[in-house]
């Protein structure tokens, strides 16, 4: 993947069924210099995703252009909550029910200020919650949410590799190799750093205790 | 005599400035790469609303009102004149709702004059709003009217 230029870096997914928001979002989205793609709704941002809805609305839409599910590559999904058919709740429960799409972090929009809709909303996994009109300030909280669920993809991509390289070398087939166990346990940074901190601190410690960690 | 035609001047300068004051969002939005940014969203606005406008009417002059409809109308224009920072209309919108949660037929019928009147008010600002932003930013002198 190498080194992405820092400006259409994130690619970000708009879904918002009236056409002055869609204008706006996409806006404040293209000035913090993001890839934005726009729908008009639950359904088409679900196809545009790569998943199927039973019931079909009208295949032919101009603004989204059919792609396969390999080359979308969507980082966050921006959607209003009141949506006709499918609201944004439903749409945001039907992506952390997808195996494939559950790591993409959703935020949701509404022109409303329900604090049990906002509660609902959060609990089901959404990252933030923006009241409507959404300013710049709001748009400049996405990157964080961007940057964490990418870096966690990027952990997991080192993890399979580390396993699958551990597993060429290993001989012995259903013998597990002590130096793999070991391997593993490093690359839990987290566990670890919580064990060092509730062991106190032990004045025998001479060296830091991310010795051999990654750190990012 | 030439002091009444300052005055008549200057505020005229400062009404434009208090509109571009009042209007900040959408106008923070525009800039070099996108000069037609404000044009396009206030056009929008236009279409859309007197759309929903003439759609309530309609829906008011049924025999059976579908009140779920004309909420769902007026919910929409609440939501993009929100958006565009058209205050006055926004709250015309929301006491229009109350009206329409009652299935009251009469206060929906003078909340739509109202939010009509107040939709019409709202559209001469950013007409005048639109000629002066054309204006400048063909002549490039936007820093004049920004405090």
């Amino acid at each position: 993947m190498g080194m992405a230029a820092e400006s259409h870096e994130f690619h970000v997914l708009a879904v918002d069924d009236s056409h002055i928001d869609r204008k706006l979002i996409e806006r404040l989205l293209k000035t913090s210099s993001y890839q934005v793609t726009t729908v008009d709704s639950g359904s088409k941002a679900l196809e545009f995703l790569g998943l199927q809805e039973d019931e079909l609305s009208h295949p032919n839409q101009p603004s989204v252009s059919p792609s396969s599910q390999q080359d979308v590559q969507v980082n966050l999904i921006i959607t209003d909550y009141c949506m006709p058919g499918m609201t944004g709740y439903d749409l945001l429960k039907k992506i952390k029910e997808s195996s494939s799409l559950r790591d993409i972090p959703v935020v949701i929009m509404s022109s409303d200020n329900v604090p049990s809709r906002i509660s609902r909303c959060l609990e089901e996994g959404a990252e933030e919650f923006f009241l409507k009109p959404v300013r710049m300030s709001d748009v400049n909280k996405l990157r964080p949410h961007m940057l964490k669920a990418k870096y966690r993809s990027q952990d997991r991509e080192k993890q399979e590799d580390q396993e699958q390289i551990t597993e060429s070398q290993d001989e012995g087939g259903d013998k597990k190799h002590p130096r793999r166990l070991q391997q593993l346990q490093l690359q839990k940074p987290n566990n670890n750093k919580r064990k060092s901190m509730d062991e106190g601190l032990s004045p025998d410690r001479t060296r830091p205790r991310y010795n051999g960690l990654t750190v990012l | 005599m030439d002091g009444g035609l300052d005055l008549l001047q200057k505020q005229l300068v400062d009404y434009v400035a208090s509109l571009f004051n009042e209007f900040n969002q959408i106008q923070s939005l525009q800039d070099e790469s996108n000069p037609d940014f404000v044009v396009e969203v206030v056009s929008l606005f236009f279409e859309d609303s007197e759309k929903l406008l003439n759609e309530l009417a309609k829906s008011l002059d049924q025999q059976d009102v579908d009140f779920k409809k004309v909420d769902a109308h007026v919910h929409q224009l609440k939501g993009s004149s929100s958006s565009i920072g058209a205050q006055r209309v926004q709250n015309a919108c929301a006491t229009f709702r109350h009206y329409c949660d009652e299935k009251n037929i009469e206060g929906c019928l003078t909340c739509l004059q109202q939010v009509r009147n107040e939709y019409f008010l709202v559209k001469g600002k950013l007409e005048i709003l639109l000629k002066v932003t054309k204006q400048s930013t063909s002549r490039h002198s936007y820093s004049q009217l920004h405090s």
